[in-house]
């Protein structure tokens, strides 16, 4: 390569005015090869297809016929004449306001308790860990779907019946196999207490802050931004969940709708009745709401989330 | 933590001393209580595995009749049920099926998000803020916006209950999540080994391929287990793509015990779900380290 040869020549040059540097459009070049396979996938994957089902949703399409142009009547009909579509709306805020909060409250004081235990943090750490993994899957799914049937264990220990056939309970057996994969977010939120400088604890106590008091003060700015990074990712996540929802109620979302989330309903338009126009309209109402969601919570972040390290970047 | 401190002097030494004195005994019974209830939560966590392993080995009459954890005898006929496999498909060519499709998606993204990551991390190219903003941004795309076009695509490639769809994807980098955690590691490498190996003569590809890459090792194993285990978890998408029973893996086998509500099924059917989760789970007792500093980085760093 040429360039090996002129770079201690180049090399200041090279530091304030990269692109300049003879062969400088080589290495670009070399970059371009790096990235052909994702640019690739962003522009057939992602761009087109948003473009593509951005144009569907104002069709009429069924797989086999070609689109036909109906205008706004997909948005319309779903926000106005379609109770179905709203009863998914419903259960999926229901599932998202309460599985959240409740999963990332107890994998913080979890982690809190686990920041304070010397000897087998690593273990419970991993052990509480594992059912992220398994969560997800369509094992453990068929395992919730017994254990909060009528006749399962929650309906032998507490008289409830089961849950899952039950409109209002229904929901709730889904957001607790939610909340047992608290693991992820726990493990982030330890990550980040033991980054917290101990001198900060030290100071307040020597100045005689109760251990409350040092929370509120120290711990609870200093790990905001795990905080917030947990809420966005949690959020985003819970409002796609599919396969508990789908195992739990037999693929229909039922009882009566109340276990119909958003993606099941949208399977459902889309791949089962084929309503492909329908479901490409509730896609991107999912992608604007995530979107507004997120940037709320960006846009309120400012006001309670604190960078430490901030003059440093 | 007040016994870990170094006294920097005579006043803060007996301080010191005194305090440590004083919260010995509450730090003491605070740390039992820690215990007992991390121990208790455990329990609770674990409760639903040892439901499922327990079931998986009771006879049918006991699963609803007996409220025991423990089987009163086993069955380990519910598992040679749950091996011929659904549909005519034996849970042998199902297993082999989701191996197929997980180690597929493990090369892909493994290759190609080290590669775009290689790029964001090192190299200089015009857009490149842009880009990265762009990627970053479809880490948070839910799935479903572009789920029906890509659809409709593989449809018209003619790719639909192949695997290609579900494959296809991890090598062109769509995993976006992963390409920021290598990228993550990768700024964390010093620069001087890529200036070293330059002045040697290594272009762009084989600093990368010689160089960076071994490096990134403990990255890229993150990525590989992380992708194995969200692959062989996944349902949705292999419930659109494929419909042959003989392509089915074992997540969708598992699937078409959902509509079927009898009991009499249900040790077979456990049986298979532990199968379907055994991979998983060794995967975990193998690499936990990985995955939980790979959990706990992916959102420290970020």
């Amino acid at each position: 390569m040429t360039t090996t040869t002129d770079t201690p020549v180049t090399a200041p040059a090279a530091r304030t005015t990269p692109a300049k540097r003879p062969g400088g459009r080589q290495r670009e070049g070399a970059a371009w090869v790096f990235l052909s396979p994702w640019v690739l996938g962003a522009a057939v994957l992602t761009l087109l297809p948003m473009a593509v089902s951005l144009y569907l949703s104002f069709t009429d399409y069924d797989l086999f016929n070609p689109p036909r142009w109906v205008g706004l009547r997909n948005y319309t009909q779903m926000f106005t004449e379609d109770p179905r579509y709203w009863r998914s709306v419903g259960a999926t805020l229901t599932y998202v306001v309460i599985a959240v909060p409740l999963q990332l409250g107890i994998a913080l004081v979890v982690a809190l308790g686990l920041k304070s235990m010397r000897r087998g943090r690593g273990f419970y750490r991993s052990a509480f860990y594992a059912p992220s993994l398994l969560g997800a899957s369509m094992s453990i799914a068929l395992v919730w779907r017994a254990l909060f049937n009528d006749g399962g264990t929650v309906d032998n220990l507490l008289g409830t019946g089961g849950w899952v056939n039950r409109p209002g309970w229904a929901l709730f057996a889904v957001a607790l196999l939610t909340v047992w994969q608290f693991g992820a977010p726990m493990v982030i939120f330890l990550a980040g207490l033991q980054q917290i400088p101990t001198e900060l604890y030290e100071a307040a106590s020597v100045d005689g802050a109760s251990r409350w008091r040092q929370f509120l003060s120290i711990t609870v700015p200093m790990l905001s931004p795990v905080i917030f990074f947990n809420l966005v990712l949690q959020t985003i996540q819970a409002f796609q969940v599919f396969t508990p929802a789908f195992a739990v109620s037999g693929g229909k979302g039922g009882p009566a709708d109340s276990t119909l989330f958003y993606t099941l309903y949208l399977y459902d338009r889309g791949f089962v009745a084929s309503h492909m126009g329908y479901a490409s309209a509730m896609a991107w109402v999912l992608l604007i709401v995530i979107g507004a969601v997120t940037a709320v919570l960006f846009r309120t972040s400012r006001t309670w989330v604190f960078y430490a390290s901030e003059g440093d970047r | 933590m007040t016994t870990s401190t170094t006294p920097t002097g005579p006043s803060a030494a007996t301080d010191t001393s005194a305090a440590t004195a004083a919260v010995r005994k509450p730090v003491a019974r605070r740390r039992v209580a820690l215990h007992l209830g991390a121990l208790a939560a455990l329990l609770v966590m674990l409760y639903p595995l040892a439901w499922l392993l327990a079931t998986s080995l009771k006879p049918a009459d006991e699963v609803i009749a007996s409220l025991d954890l423990l089987p009163g005898s086993l069955e380990w006929s519910n598992y040679s049920t749950a091996l011929d496999g659904v549909n005519d498909v034996s849970v042998w060519r199902l297993l082999s099926n989701s191996l197929l499709i997980a180690g597929g998606a493990v090369v892909g993204n493994v290759l190609s998000c080290s590669l775009a990551a290689y790029a964001f991390a090192r190299l200089r190219f015009r857009f490149r803020g842009p880009l990265f903003a762009f990627m970053i941004a479809t880490i948070m795309l839910p799935h479903h916006a572009v789920l029906i076009p890509q659809y409709i695509i593989f449809n018209q490639l003619g790719m639909v209950n192949t695997y290609w769809p579900l494959i296809l994807p991890k090598f062109l980098a769509t995993e976006a999540f992963f390409v920021f955690l290598i990228v993550q590691f990768m700024r964390g490498l010093p620069r001087e080994l890529e200036e070293a190996a330059r002045i040697d003569g290594c272009g762009p590809f084989r600093s990368f391929f010689l160089v960076i890459l071994p490096l990134t090792r403990p990255a890229l194993i993150t990525t590989a287990i992380f992708t194995f285990i969200w692959t062989w978890n996944d349902f949705f998408t292999q419930l659109i793509y494929l419909f042959s029973p003989e392509k089915f893996t074992l997540t969708l086998a598992l699937r078409s015990f959902v509509d079927a509500s009898s009991t009499s099924a249900f040790g077979p059917m456990f049986a298979m779900s532990v199968i379907a989760l055994l991979p998983i789970v060794l995967f975990f007792l193998a690499f936990q380290r990985f995955l939980v500093e790979g959990m706990a980085n992916s959102g420290i760093k970020g």
